[in-house]
């Protein structure tokens, strides 16, 4: 058992956790945080992406314990007193959801590639989307989606 | 949906001599509170689809509450149909609120609850928009026909010269009106309703518009729970030993190593082993750590596949599906002959929420929430399997992380019940990628082959048609063809498979496109122009008419780098076409879907936007089993059970997509969820054809690297 801090969605908690225990179950199974999902358990989908220090990461690929001392941002982090950031609120707009299940994961990785590059060309979106699988397939809404933000805003509000 | 067109199921219970579920009208009462209650007459219950006796099971007449109308004017609205992304849950809202006249933002839809729904047979075929829409907009009018009443009466006047509007009753002058919640407070009032008069879709003012989804938000903000988000006070986490492959056997078991882990309770009943621990790594870490021995059969694999199904029918030769004049001697007189076989290989569903349940026992009341396209026959899974009433099982289907018809079964629940029972603690159970690729079901494999002849002039003369284990679904051909022999052949299926989007009209749509592609071709004839000749229907006319015009068929001729096809179908009462444009690169044989229009037509639009949703994804879901999904297996094992192996269509590989939707306003509204998928696959093999000369024949067409072998 490992015992750490983790700062997560701006808060800190006192987790104790097998050293391999892996963020994704970490933060669903000890933080109660289910935003975050599981898809695959081997970084191949992308339904657990969160970030870390900005960064997008698969929390299904990563123990626990290596995240302390980082900055984590899950989907629950996102919206400030109520206000969406641009990149949700596009996903709305643009209805680029079905079932729903991948969306966190997918406006993670957007959140993350838009903070690096404001105006993203498509190859770039395509680039940094692709380890994200939408198995309803909303591919083309989810690109149009991640458009529209990049289009609307020039700095993206990505939790903390 | 015909019965033969249900899925064919291994291991799904319809047991005939189980008790039906039944809600208490007190409990329905005390859950609801005061208001208005709408019933519906059994004999326009047992008229609609879900009533129809299924496996022995009838909607229970006593139990018809669709629809209530609180005090504060809300209205709740109740169905046994449950909401997995297909967006049913806005458009049957759409649908009440239209007809009750109320803003849609009143209604509640309580969905897939056992305890507070009607019974329903589940989610699939296509059937929500045909059978259960109706069902609830027969209940608002009533709704609407007795508020109108009750307010008549209360002004001494005729409910015919007064209008419901936004949520009241008011006079054509607006000095008097009464909201909902005004007439209805305080009173339970319970009316029989035959078969009211429904609003024309020319008539619409809430369905046919494209209205939001409903509680959009919480999904962009992480707030919804789905069935694996499920926390419960006390909670434990459940984790279940497999087998080392189908069919095998036991040979021994040693559990002492996992129950010496800190927390662990090992739970064994029969041939189930599972773990009970307080965190869900602990219980994986458990099962791993249990020593099992099995025995695995020598099974049937990937090899041979296609003449094992056709050598190894279930049960006795069935009847021809369809048969007309004489297939042997107007293919014996054809001008242009041609026959060839069609192969599809089994795939996964794989939807991205795996299956998942917590289960909590309460005073011999078993709850649980669990993932599924049909929440009553998980019930009937669970009172079977514990002996218990329909009231001593709850089960609730929060929506749900998708299905695609591969969550019609309870096993994650049956789990969860099992461990928390043992337990004596809320048991979560969710199982993992490789799971869900190996223990729940598959769509099925198929052989298909054809025997097709024509006349010079284009015209076919002679159609036959044998269909092995893939499926009865769309397997008659929309084209006028005097001579015809259609026949599904039941085979015996190496692995577990169940229903699909679509199911077996994505193998049929395969083969019949395909083959009508190579008699064209063999005639002499262009495609489209050849499908046009041979067909009557002018609803498919229509779709290919709108798809062709979209894509400017005819205007590019086909070069070796760049292909066009086109493709038509019918099933479930969707009408499609796909136009697909492929590039090749000429080199390395590489190809990639780089264009597709597709046009959709199914009677009058209830929401634009998610059909439009709808229609686009089922295209791009459908890349996959036309280009690179397959399920490898041998000897009882899935040897591809993880998405770094089986290939799903990714952001990279999706076209450019057009959705052309025809709006038939004059026709009723049916179905959305499935026929889509089944144009893209031939119409991506005939451009294939057209670029190289080289004609797939198989499902996954380019399963290494999207390379077009010959």
């Amino acid at each position: 058992m490992s015992k750490f801090l983790l700062q997560v969605n701006g808060k800190s908690y006192d987790v104790v956790a097998p050293a391999d225990e892996t963020l994704l179950s970490v933060l669903r199974n000890h933080l109660n945080l289910t935003g975050t999902k599981y898809g695959c358990g081997e970084g191949q989908c992308g339904a657990c992406t969160v970030l870390m220090d900005g960064a997008p990461t698969r929390s299904c690929s990563i123990p626990a314990v290596a995240a302390a001392g980082t900055r984590i941002t899950t989907i629950e982090g996102l919206e400030q007193l109520g206000r969406l950031t641009p990149v949700q609120e596009a996903f709305l707009e643009e209805g680029a959801f079905q079932c729903g299940y991948c969306t966190a994961g997918m406006i993670m990785s957007a959140t993350a590639l838009l903070r690096d590059n404001h105006s993203p060309n498509h190859e770039q979106i395509l680039d940094a989307m692709n380890g994200n699988v939408c198995r309803c397939g909303t591919y083309p809404r989810i690109l149009a989606a991640i458009k529209r933000a990049a289009a609307r805003e020039t700095a993206v509000g990505g939790g903390q | 949906m015909s019965l033969s067109e249900l899925p064919i199921l291994v291991g799904a219970t319809h047991s005939e001599s189980e008790p039906k579920p039944q809600l208490d009208r007190r409990d329905f009462l005390k859950v609801l509170g005061g208001g208005l209650l709408i019933c519906l007459a059994p004999e326009f219950s047992t008229s609609q689809e879900s009533g129809r006796t299924f496996g022995g099971h009838e909607l229970p007449k006593d139990i018809n509450a669709w629809l209530h109308i609180d005090a504060d004017g809300r209205v709740k609205v109740f169905t046994g149909k449950v909401e997995v992304g297909q967006n049913i849950r806005t458009s049957l809202a759409q649908a009440v609120a239209e007809e009750l006249r109320v803003p849609f933002d009143s209604i509640t839809m309580i969905m897939g609850d056992t305890d507070l729904v009607p019974w329903d047979m589940g989610t699939f075929g296509s059937r929500t928009t045909p059978t259960m829409s109706p069902q609830l907009r027969n209940m608002a009018v009533a709704g609407r026909q007795m508020l109108l009443e009750m307010a008549a009466q209360r002004w001494n006047t005729d409910a015919s010269k007064l209008i419901a509007e936004s949520g009241t009753i008011k006079t054509p002058d607006g000095s008097k009106s009464l909201s909902y919640g005004e007439l209805t407070r305080g009173e339970d009032l319970v009316r029989t309703v035959c078969d009211p008069p429904l609003t024309p879709a020319t008539e619409w003012k809430i369905a046919g518009t494209p209205v939001p989804k409903a509680h959009g938000r919480d999904f962009v903000t992480g707030k919804h729970q789905f069935p694996s988000d499920i926390i419960r006070p006390g909670m434990q986490f459940g984790a279940v030993l497999r087998p080392q492959g189908f069919n095998a056997t036991l040979q021994s078991i040693d559990t002492s190593a996992a129950e010496k882990i800190t927390g662990v309770q090992v739970v064994r009943d029969g041939d189930f082993t599972g773990v009970v621990a307080g965190d869900a790594f602990t219980a994986r870490h458990a099962v791993s750590a249990i020593q099992a021995k099995w025995n695995v059969p020598e099974q049937q694999g990937n090899k041979g596949l296609f003449e094992y199904l056709k050598n190894n029918p279930e049960g006795r030769t069935s009847e021809p599906d369809h048969q007309a004049g004489s297939v042997e001697q107007a293919l014996a007189n054809a001008e242009v002959k041609v026959e060839a076989q069609y192969t599809v290989e089994y795939i996964a569903h794989a939807p991205q929420e795996p299956r998942a349940a917590v289960a909590e026992w309460d005073n011999g009341k078993l709850t649980v929430w669990t993932g599924t396209q049909r929440p009553f026959g998980v019930q009937e899974e669970l009172m079977h399997a514990f002996q218990l009433s329909p009231k001593q099982v709850r089960v609730i289907q929060p929506d749900m992380g998708s299905g695609y018809g591969g969550k019609h079964t309870g096993e994650a629940a049956m789990e969860a019940a099992r461990l928390s029972k043992a337990a004596g603690k809320p048991v979560k159970v969710v199982w993992t990628r490789e799971e869900e690729f190996t223990w729940a079901y598959l769509r099925p494999a198929g052989l298909i082959e054809i025997k097709a002849g024509a006349r010079h002039d284009g015209t076919l003369v002679a159609w036959e048609y044998h269909n092995y284990n893939s499926g009865p679904a769309a397997i008659g051909t929309p084209y006028d063809i005097e001579n015809q022999l259609i026949q599904f052949h039941p085979a015996k299926s190496p692995l577990r498979q169940g229903s699909y989007r679509g199911l077996a009209a994505t193998a049929n749509h395969f083969a019949r496109e395909s083959h009508m592609d190579v008699v064209a071709n063999a005639a002499g004839v262009e495609p489209l122009a050849f499908r046009m000749k041979n067909l009557s229907n002018p609803r498919l006319k229509a779709v290919l008419q709108a798809a062709a015009e979209k894509f400017g068929w005819g205007n590019v001729k086909s070069t070796p780098d760049r292909g066009f096809g086109i493709a038509c179908g019918t099933d479930k009462g969707g009408f499609v076409a796909t136009c697909a444009e492929v590039a090749v690169d000429r080199a390395s044989k590489q190809v990639k879907i780089r264009r597709a229009v597709q046009a959709w037509e199914c009677g009058a639009i209830v929401n634009p936007d998610g059909l439009r949703n709808q229609v686009q994804g089922a295209l791009v879901q459908a890349i996959g089993g036309a280009l690179f999904e397959r399920i490898l297996f041998g000897n009882g094992r899935i040897q591809n059970p993880v998405f770094s192996k089986y290939r799903v269509p990714r952001f990279s590989d999706t076209p450019e997509v057009e959705i052309v939707l025809l709006d038939r306003k004059d026709l009723p509204s049916a179905g959305a969820g499935e026929t889509g998928i089944v144009g893209l696959a031939p119409a991506v093999g005939n451009a294939i054809f057209a670029a190289t000369g080289v004609r797939l024949r198989h499902m996954p067409m380019t399963p290494d690297n999207n390379i077009v072998r010959a």
